[in-house]
């Protein structure tokens, strides 16, 4: 009879109270994503500290509506305390090997935030394509989209991905990946990939991006004066992986670069050398920024807040989480969810089932296990098999 | 729904419309590689140096082809498909009428019919190809009637001006023509349609090229397996194995037996009506495809014994049945009195000369508990050999069923077992180990066989792994000129595990394809390099 009762005094209002105001700015790192939601009788209560928190609790509260055989809809008595274990909880998806039309990015926002993903991790630009369509440089997106007219992302397109996201809690973090994974850079940017060669001569193809030109660093700053202004967040992607130094060794004016330098045959120092510049060149844009782990296990000099991103499966990843935690900074794990590798099965189980604080490590370091991000790479993946394959 | 071809597509593939699938596999420096230090070459000597090659888009590949660089230009507003002189068929043959419309559709797209363009400005560069003409040759061109295994699927195709011709023995082979003139005709960069003059002789291979859908692990709605229907039409593939019932539900509405699906279906809206079965039917009929339906027994059967009642096998645990079921019970009359009533709706439901009777993975743990079982394997003199069991039981369906006039297919279990087979039975070879081997022993005992071993699409896994079923020789197993001629053709599984509405079209296709090409092409056609070239074209085609 209680019951009955308790279902005849319909709930009217879910009451959010939010404790500190801040509708217009941008999710960060540090955003305050904890709630609590009070179900009883007669009062529905969700309070947050910020108004990220309250997207969580509502994304939970709607998963607890329930419905009847009759089709009523009901809510059971209940009290939740929640907040997240991990504060950066992405998604990657590259928009290079195949253009993902806007819509498709839109929709997996809605779905990221049904889930409580935190970051989208745009890596927009690869070897493939180059769909940003830049205003500093036009000629990038004119030259190197698969089609400039139809696969590109306008300034427009960007700025709407950025405030779909934002409210939705989501941190739009870009990734225009460099050196490596540039090729789609040179059409629009003539002198700035290394041109390679078969012995005396150009051979006709190119590699990473010249780290011995002047005309590179005044690029690359352009660049991220732009990108810098047009992503919102704090931190930006700077890739940093799978440079292929075959290029680079093929070339002599970069072979005597290297002897001037003092680098023997280490290449590594090389792409260090390009590396540190660029991180410089960011840090003086006031951003922070991301690396893929080559950038960590090459020795190059990075500030104490760089974040790392622990990828490779080859090696055992747990290892690196602790190296890279040991040496003081702060890690992502995506090593075990790359959710591109498909196999056959309830494959969602061995990603479920992944501990990332599994290393030998003090408080501290685990402490620096910022969280992690599953990965959607576009080899295989386009509109029409993307929303199946991710979820 | 198709839509026209894109750009033409230029050798370096730069120049595209939606899907230019990047190849990453293929060295990228092929793209963005030599510096333009050259003033681009003028727009003709490059428009020529740059023209599609008609096979580049063409799947699966004919069997004879010769095609021109000649171009004949196509008017939407003027061209038609229309029966030829002397064709046995008329405008009396809706199945060809409905093929008319809708090839006309998938080329042009629906909004240009009817529309005049303004008149060119300057002469056209190419004579205009007026009409395709379809010419049936047989008397029974099979307009009314249903495809089987004997059909002639069989085409001629001359592409000519002023008229292209198309001849077919039956309206089968019409079908096929159709869809590869579709594939010839293609878009330039001013949005011309043109089709390059060719002469194209074509048959398939293999005669049974099936696709398997699995709507019992997962309920697929109508409008997926129709949209499979058109998807399988675009592939030449002209089989549809509905493997309709299993375990975990049984959609199928039985006019007979409303409880099996009342009780075991997901749901009532997860249910094929009559109408629903016939509109499968019927769709496929129009795209030249057989609907074979597998009712599976005495394996795969849970969902059965929820809406009959003491078809399934009670197994017990010492005296006492545990409450749970096994395979259908072959020791009681009732079992055989409901299968001669539901297989006479069956073969009444499904025009098919075949009906697929399952008899894969019986497993006798529940027969061995039954005690009553083990008393009828004594009367019998089974000994403790239950595949003798499993084969009483099979011979009495398949006598069931032949007594209905149809011809089975089943599992290679059932030929493993030693049940006798009437002489044209279709044994279906699906296990991976050493298939070859079974392929041999099957036609070497004189039975009929198809594949399906090696392409279990279900079994995902990283990478272009269309290439490992493209790679597959069926006929690679050892035996005489006279097995191999008995091996008819194959399966490709989507077996529904881990399949529903939301991810069957992309699980399925283009890998499919690869099987589909196998099957239908002659079985020299493997160079995977310009296989690459002309999947990837069809894939966006088909998109």
């Amino acid at each position: 009879a209680e019951n009955e009762q308790a279902r005849e005094t319909p709930c009217t209002q879910l009451l959010v109270f939010v404790a500190t105001p801040g509708c217009d700015g941008f999710p960060s790192l540090d955003s305050k994503e904890g709630y609590k939601l009070f179900v009883s009788e007669g009062s529905l209560l969700l309070t947050a500290d910020a108004i990220w928190g309250a997207l969580r609790g509502l994304e939970t509260f709607s998963q607890l509506v329930g419905r009847d055989e009759n089709g009523t809809y009901y809510i059971n008595k209940t009290e939740i305390v929640d907040f997240p274990r991990f504060a950066h909880r992405g998604l990657l998806l590259d928009t290079s090997r195949h253009y993902l039309p806007l819509r498709a990015i839109l929709e997996t926002l809605d779905v990221m935030a049904y889930n409580k993903f935190n970051v989208f991790h745009w890596h927009i630009v690869d070897d493939p394509s180059f769909p940003y369509e830049s205003m500093t440089f036009p000629e990038l997106s004119k030259q190197g989209a698969f089609n400039a007219m139809t696969h590109v992302y306008t300034a427009s397109d960007v700025q709407t991905v950025i405030e779909y996201a934002r409210l939705r809690g989501i941190r739009v973090i870009a990734e225009f990946d460099t050196p490596g994974h540039t090729l789609s850079w040179g059409p629009g940017a003539p002198g700035l990939l290394t041109p390679c060669y078969l012995g005396k001569d150009p051979s006709g193809t190119y590699g990473p991006i010249n780290p011995i030109l002047n005309s590179t660093y005044q690029f690359v700053t352009s660049l991220f004066q732009e990108v810098s202004a047009v992503f919102p967040d704090f931190f930006l992607h700077l890739g940093g992986d799978e440079v292929d130094f075959t290029c680079w060794k093929s070339n002599p004016k970069i072979r005597a670069f290297m002897k001037e330098m003092g680098f023997g045959e280490d290449y590594k120092k090389l792409e260090s050398f390009y590396m540190q510049r660029l991180l410089d060149i960011i840090s003086s844009l006031g951003k922070g920024y991301i690396v893929w782990q080559e950038v960590f296990d090459n020795g190059v000099k990075v500030r104490p807040d760089t974040v790392i991103h622990v990828w490779k499966n080859s090696t055992p990843y747990m290892e690196e989480m602790a190296n890279v935690t040991k040496a003081g900074y702060r890690a992502l794990l995506s090593a075990p969810w790359y959710l591109n590798r498909i196999s056959y099965g309830q494959d969602w189980m061995a990603a479920y089932q992944v501990e990332p604080l599994k290393f030998e490590g003090v408080a501290e370091q685990k402490d620096r296990v910022i969280g992690g991000e599953a990965c959607m790479w576009g080899e295989y993946v386009d509109v029409t098999n993307l929303a199946p394959r991710l979820w | 729904r198709r839509r026209a071809m894109g750009r033409a597509m230029g050798l370096a593939g730069l120049l595209v419309g939606l899907c230019l699938v990047s190849a990453v596999l293929v060295s990228t420096s092929l793209r963005h590689g030599a510096p333009r230090t050259q003033p681009a070459p003028e727009p003709a000597a490059w428009e020529l140096a740059w023209d599609p090659v008609p096979e580049d888009s063409l799947w699966p590949l004919p069997q004879e082809l010769r095609t021109s660089r000649r171009q004949l230009r196509l008017v939407p507003a003027r061209f038609q498909l229309v029966h030829g002189a002397g064709s046995s068929a008329g405008p009396g043959c809706g199945l060809l009428q409905d093929a008319f419309r809708r090839y006309y559709e998938y080329m042009f797209g629906q909004s240009r019919r009817g529309k005049r363009g303004r008149r060119p400005l300057g002469a056209p560069a190419e004579p205009e190809l007026s009409q395709l003409q379809v010419v049936i040759e047989s008397r029974e061109p099979g307009c009314d009637s249903y495809p089987h295994l004997a059909s002639s699927e069989a085409y001629h195709l001359t592409v000519a001006e002023p008229v292209a011709i198309l001849k077919a023995v039956e309206v089968w082979g019409a079908l096929r023509g159709l869809e590869t003139f579709s594939q010839l005709v293609h878009e330039n960069d001013y949005g011309s349609f043109l089709v390059n003059e060719s002469e194209i002789d074509d048959f398939p291979r293999f005669a049974h090229r099936g696709i398997l859908l699995d709507t019992s692990r997962h309920y697929l709605p109508l409008k997926s397996i129709l949209t499979n229907l058109d998807a399988m039409a675009f592939n030449k593939f002209n089989v549809l194995h509905w493997h309709i019932v299993d375990d975990q539900s049984f959609p199928y509405q039985s006019a007979y037996f409303p409880e099996l699906s009342d009780k075991g279906a997901y749901s009532y809206n997860h249910i094929y009506t009559p109408t629903d079965v016939h509109l499968v039917i019927e769709y496929a009929r129009l795209r030249g495809i057989r609907v074979i339906p597998e009712f599976d027994t005495p394996g795969h059967t849970q969902s059965w014994g929820k809406g009959q009642k003491d078809l399934l096998t009670p197994c017990y645990n010492g005296e006492q049945p545990t409450g749970s079921f096994g395979p259908v019970n072959p020791i009681l009359n009732t079992t055989y009195d409901f299968m001669t009533k539901f297989f006479k709706e069956i073969s009444s439901v499904f025009p098919d000369a075949y009906i697929h009777l399952g008899g894969d993975e019986v497993d006798f743990d529940c027969w061995k508990s039954n005690p009553e079982v083990n008393e009828f394997m004594k009367k019998q003199g089974f000994g403790t050999d239950y595949a003798k069991l499993e084969s009483y039981y099979i011979q009495k369906i398949l006598d069931i069923v032949s007594s209905y006039n149809k011809g089975y297919m089943v599992w290679q279990e059932v030929f493993d077992n030693k049940a006798q087979l009437k002489p044209d039975t279709v044994v279906e070879v699906w296990m991976e180990n050493n298939y070859a081997h079974e392929l041999s022993s099957v036609t070497g005992a004189g039975f009929t066989a198809i594949l399906a071993a090696p392409w279990y699409l279900d079994y995902i896994s990283y990478g272009q792994d269309w290439k490992k079923y493209y790679s597959v020789e069926p006929l690679d197993f050892p035996g005489s000129e006279k097995q191999k001629k008995l091996l008819i053709g194959g399966e490709a599984c989507l077996w529904g595990e881990f399949v529903d509405a939301t991810n069957l079209t992309p699980r399925l296709w283009p890998r499919a394809s690869a099987v589909g090409e196998r099957l239908w092409s002659s079985s020299n056609v493997t160079d995977l390099q310009d296989a690459y070239k002309r999947l990837t074209n069809h894939r966006c085609r088909m998109l």
